[in-house]
């Protein structure tokens, strides 16, 4: 049972919360993982997750807004079902990351920080993502797709659509 | 999901579980996991400190700092709890070697940061991935969980009236948090800029108290050092390096991948013989051997042993094992952009000279880039980036600016050939232009 009378998370993430806050030598250190499953659960951290964590951590909003503007992985607006991230940084581009970055706009019709207008995927350019030695790679949600060209993208994308693709929380 | 790939030149020590199924608690076991952390128990921190400066280990991160040594820094006696922090905070480009580790043998990492703990007196450790792992860290956590089952973590770990806890978090997307004052920020819930230094982290680090932090690799090499003794592990590498090391070897080669290779080993060997050489029968360019940091190596200077010391003579750094090679296809002048782009994104603009300084080092190249420069500029970049250097509370500042110093210096006639084909008529803009322009 939550300890948060009118949470917006689901039962188990408001548990999980529960659990967070307990295992830390300061409640606030977990600030930057509750941010991220509560983007996880709504898609995005709106003004009413700002609301609550700030409750469930003693913090000012404003507390929480300024770690929030910081990392690049939290966004306040919502995106798409699916999240495909392409990374151009150095290792990637050497293997034709910004081919597969302009195969992925031409194909979902969009650009950086755009979202299809059926709401299935969205598009940004990222910074290295760690998987340099099997580049050309890109991200869709948590799942990392590497060693790609385009025709692989494709299938990808496919997939997804089908709901086939897998959805890493 | 990433491929292992093999050389026989490889000397498999951190890496000699890959690939076996180790992620599984009882397999790990099997491949001798978790007998170091039992030895380290029963003889003691002293014993540990001893190996681990024996066997000539430097910090896997980066910077190469001797990892017994830093151990040895913790004051034993403290009023406030001590910590250890396991830096997976892995973003500079080029580096993948730690999402390979965590991949395949999450416990290793984990008893690395026991044997951390019992070296300095912790009774709680903390393994930080950076926010894109977020698959992996369902597999560190499940090893966490499958340790915490088995009595391994928690209280009176194997029975020996020994406590010890592990927390196991990501990031959310932020370059800067690997810095590891800036990863305690992180840590405790803020932004994650840097700390000021001194105090450093050993006397006051997490939560203000003596913290140990180390790169995932370097704590993963602890057990496999405690095993086979601190000497024999030194022996493997080179003079002052000691032991294996893992390299990723990216950009255009035949057979990229994450290689375990001796300290000391040859880089010209690295990329021809275990990468496979340039890809496509190319001719091969420049190479950045450490991560995009790392100041940029030509076709002829990379006959020169991998460890801290020899690379550091070569007028570069070993840095974080990211090898990154560059065939005769690549324009340099791109290739400075893309890497000061990263810089002036990832500033958490903390400190003026790295705020401004990359902003106006990758404006100025993207002028140059789109046709609009003239050869003031490679002056002017050059002049940029040399003020930035050892001006910043925090090494991104540096690492921003000494890639950006070896592009223009060793590259200087194409960016000048590049700015002569490329004129379109801009006029010439000074650096003091530049900056009252700001």
């Amino acid at each position: 049972m939550s300890e948060i009378a009118n949470t917006i998370f689901s039962p188990e993430t408001a548990a999980r919360f529960d659990h967070l806050v307990t295992i830390y030598p300061l409640k606030r250190s977990a600030l930057v993982p509750m941010l991220l499953y509560a983007q996880d659960e709504i898609g995005y951290i709106s003004d009413v997750v700002i609301a609550e964590i700030a409750q469930r951590l003693d913090l000012l909003e404003l507390d929480v807004r300024n770690v929030l503007s910081y990392y690049s992985m939290l966004r306040t607006k919502p995106a798409g079902k699916y999240n495909v991230q392409v990374c151009t940084n150095i290792s990637c581009m050497l293997r034709g990351g910004y081919e597969i970055l302009d195969h992925c706009k031409h194909k979902l019709g969009i650009g950086h920080k755009g979202t299809t207008s059926d709401g299935v995927f969205s598009l940004e350019e990222v910074e290295c993502i760690g998987a340099c030695c099997w580049a050309p790679a890109i991200q869709i949600n948590y799942d990392f797709h590497d060693d790609l060209t385009t025709e692989k993208v494709d299938v990808l994308f496919q997939m997804y659509r089908d709901g086939q693709g897998k959805d890493v929380k | 999901m990433p491929s292992l790939v093999s050389h026989p030149d490889e000397v498999k020590v951190v890496s000699r579980r890959f690939g076996l199924g180790a992620t599984d608690i009882d397999k790990y076991v099997e491949l001798d996991g978790y007998k170091a952390v039992q030895q380290a128990i029963a003889k003691g921190p002293e014993w540990i400190i001893t190996e681990m400066k024996a066997s000539g280990l430097r910090g896997r991160g980066g910077a190469g700092f001797p990892t017994g040594m830093k151990w040895s820094f913790v004051p034993k006696q403290s009023e406030k709890p001590k910590y250890v922090l396991v830096n997976g905070d892995e973003s500079e480009p080029g580096t993948c070697k730690d999402h390979v580790l965590f991949l395949h043998d999450p416990h290793a990492v984990i008893e690395g940061t026991m044997i951390a703990g019992l070296a300095i007196g912790s009774k709680l450790g903390f393994i930080y991935l950076r926010g894109e792992y977020r698959y992996l860290l369902k597999i560190v956590e499940k090893a966490v969980a499958d340790a915490y089952a088995k009595g391994f973590l928690g209280k009176n770990i194997f029975g020996t009236g020994v406590d010890f806890d592990i927390i196991t978090q990501t990031g959310a997307g932020a370059y800067e948090v690997g810095e590891e004052s800036a990863l305690m920020e992180s840590l405790e819930g803020k932004r994650g800029v840097p700390r000021i230094k001194p105090p450093f982290p050993a006397v006051v680090g997490l939560y203000g108290g003596p913290t140990v932090i180390n790169n995932a690799e370097t704590i993963a090499n602890a057990p496999h050092i405690l095993l086979m003794g601190g000497e024999a592990y030194a022996k493997l590498g080179s003079e002052r390096n000691g032991g294996t090391r893992l390299f990723g070897i990216s950009g255009h080669v035949e057979r990229p991948g994450v290689y375990e290779l001796p300290m000391g080993y040859n880089l010209k060997r690295a990329i021809y013989e275990v990468a496979g050489g340039i890809k496509d029968g190319k001719r091969l360019k420049a190479v950045v051997p450490g991560g995009s940091s790392c100041p940029v190596m030509t076709a002829d200077e990379i006959d020169v042993g991998l460890d801290f010391d020899q690379m550091g003579k070569a007028g570069t750094m070993l840095g974080s094992g990211g090898i990154v090679v560059l065939d005769e296809s690549v324009s340099i002048v791109e290739f400075a952009l893309r890497t000061i782009a990263f810089y002036q994104h990832e500033s958490c603009g903390w400190c003026i000279p790295c705020r401004e300084g990359t902003d106006w080092i990758k404006k100025t190249l993207t002028r140059v880039y789109n046709g609009g420069g003239n050869k003031k500029d490679v002056d002017n970049v050059q002049y940029l980036a040399e003020n930035m250097l050892g001006r910043t509370f925090c090494p991104l500042g540096d690492a921003a600016a000494m890639p950006t110093i070896a592009f223009v210096k060793k590259f200087r006639k194409e960016f000048e050939d590049y700015i002569e084909g490329h004129k379109a008529g801009t006029p010439i803009i000074t650096v003091e232009q530049l900056v009252g322009a700001h």
